[in-house]
């Protein structure tokens, strides 16, 4: 291993599945050796095949869906306001000092400590769901929005007044298209937030969801059904992270140049 | 008519967190003419760079006036074209909408665009890299883009803040002689900062000596070679009589900045 050297594609491919492997081979042996009762640990297998019959007999995809709608619908809420508020925060050093401070005050405010008032407010209906996703990406996205615009080479913004651009004009062709590619880098990550968000406000007063189905088995020690629904989870936030990744290098494949 | 004056202008920057105000400039007068070129030659931190940024507008002067052709100068505008030392071009555009950005701007049709662009992309001689982006690109190639650019915005006059300054020896000379045939050819009013003195003496019609900081003008040395300059009359005897005279001085002020 040399520093800094990149690997080859094959090999990023085999050392990434050689850990699944590792991880899945541990799990195994230590479920079928006996070391836990599978009461507090299912084995591997009993974990894909409790999955698969949540899927088949148990309509689990239904949970799945609402899942996803509630992160990406409540996602979507954030991103709409945040992105043009972070981008003027960005650009208006005045507007920034308006909201920054509360913004990175209420940034550390725990979305899931929101659950037990929002469910007065709201009820537990999809609103409060979405408000808990919404409450968990908005300030976060907001603020690195704000830092990404604000990071906008200062070279190219005078380049751009020298060509005879306008305030707009160095908004709407340098700040946006320069901050684009990490902005919707944020996006990613913040998406990759409103998925551990969402668990936490199904655990309370839902009636369906991947986080329901999982206070559900605890009820009923089903150990299987928990590790499936985590793996779940974990499969639908890599596939939605991989096609992000995918669309922001297909977007931008200039920042990629070096 | 005299294009640019520049009048008793001189820069004082504020403290930073409460320290000494840092007066980067004197206030100095200079009259550009229409066609002139002239090199700005001084030490490193002498304020050179500083006036040719109150020129462009992106400094506002403290004291004194700028006018262009009798207009005061109050921002940045398209009339004058400024090509800076670090590579400023677009790294999400391509070299052709590099060099149609400010023509965009104005809201030119899309065929004239493309014949500006062909034309000044071929003065550069960057033919078939028309779809290259910035980072697909030698330095040299990127301030022969950034020329191009500000060339294409037809501006009354073309700054020039060190734009040759992070290139390699052999490139630098080839960019200067390319710079100096386009300007033979276009006949552009020029104001060129930099602190090489062959440069200052090669692309010149006038070299203007700056002191160390705060900036002002120490002397004027016109070059009158013929046009057009080979690249040969770096070591003919009255070249190399000016540099000789022009390192003395840059050395004194040199000198005088250390201490």
């Amino acid at each position: 291993m040399k520093l800094l050297v990149p690997v080859t594609r094959e090999n990023r491919i085999v050392l990434g599945i050689a850990f699944f492997v590792g991880f899945v081979g541990l799990w195994g042996l230590v479920t079928w050796a006996g070391l836990v009762p599978p009461h507090f640990l299912a084995t591997p297998w009993q974990t894909v095949a409790s999955g698969f019959n949540l899927f088949v007999a148990q309509k689990f995809s239904f949970d799945v869906g609402m899942t996803v709608w509630r992160v990406v619908g409540g996602f979507l809420i954030a991103a709409v306001i945040a992105v043009p508020l972070g981008i003027a925060m960005g650009a208006y050093k005045p507007i920034e000092a308006f909201f920054e401070p509360f913004i990175s005050f209420a940034r550390y405010l725990p979305a899931s400590a929101f659950i037990p008032l929002l469910i007065l407010w709201v009820g537990i209906g999809e609103s409060q769901k979405l408000t808990v996703i919404f409450l968990g990406c908005f300030f976060q996205l907001t603020l690195m929005i704000t830092m990404i615009v604000s990071a906008t080479r200062r070279d190219l913004v005078e380049a751009a007044y020298t060509l005879g651009c306008t305030d707009t004009g160095v908004i709407r062709r340098v700040l946006l298209p320069g901050a684009a590619p990490e902005i919707a880098e944020a996006l990613r990550q913040v998406l990759g937030l409103g998925w551990t968000y969402i668990i936490v406000a199904e655990l309370i007063g839902a009636s369906s969801g991947i986080g329901h189905m999982i206070t559900d088995s605890q009820a009923l020690m089903a150990t299987d059904h928990i590790i499936a629904g985590i793996v779940v989870i974990g499969l639908v936030g890599l596939i939605s992270d991989l096609a992000f990744k995918k669309a922001n290098q297909h977007l931008f494949s200039w920042s990629l140049l070096r | 008519m005299s294009r640019l004056s520049i009048r008793n202008v001189g820069k004082t920057f504020p403290g930073v967190q409460g320290g000494q105000p840092t007066q980067a400039l004197q206030p100095v007068s200079l009259d550009v003419a229409d066609n002139d070129f002239i090199t700005v030659l001084g030490p490193s931190g002498c304020g050179k760079s500083t006036l040719l940024r109150l020129v462009a507008g992106l400094e506002t002067p403290s004291t004194g006036d700028i006018l262009l052709d009798g207009e005061p100068v109050t921002g940045p505008g398209a009339d004058r074209g400024v090509v800076f030392q670090s590579y400023t071009l677009f790294p999400w555009l391509n070299v052709r909408q590099n060099i149609c950005f400010g023509l965009r701007e104005k809201g030119m049709p899309a065929k004239q665009q493309r014949e500006i662009s062909d034309r000044f992309i071929a003065q550069v001689g960057l033919r078939g890299f028309e779809a290259h982006f910035p980072k697909q690109l030698s330095g040299g190639m990127q301030q022969r883009v950034a020329i191009a650019r500000a060339l294409a915005n037809d501006p009354k006059i073309l700054l020039l803040d060190e734009p040759f300054g992070a290139l390699d020896n052999q490139t630098r000379v080839l960019m200067q002689e390319l710079l100096l045939g386009i300007w033979e050819q276009a006949q552009k009013t020029v104001l060129f900062v930099t602190h090489d003195i062959d440069e200052a003496i090669f692309m010149a019609s006038r070299v203007v000596v700056f002191t160390a900081r705060p900036g002002r003008i120490k002397t004027e040395v016109a070059t009158d070679f013929p046009h057009p300059r080979p690249y040969t009359i770096k070591t003919s005897p009255e070249f190399m009589a000016i540099k000789a005279r022009l390192t003395e001085e840059i050395r004194a002020e040199a000198i005088a900045a250390d201490h």
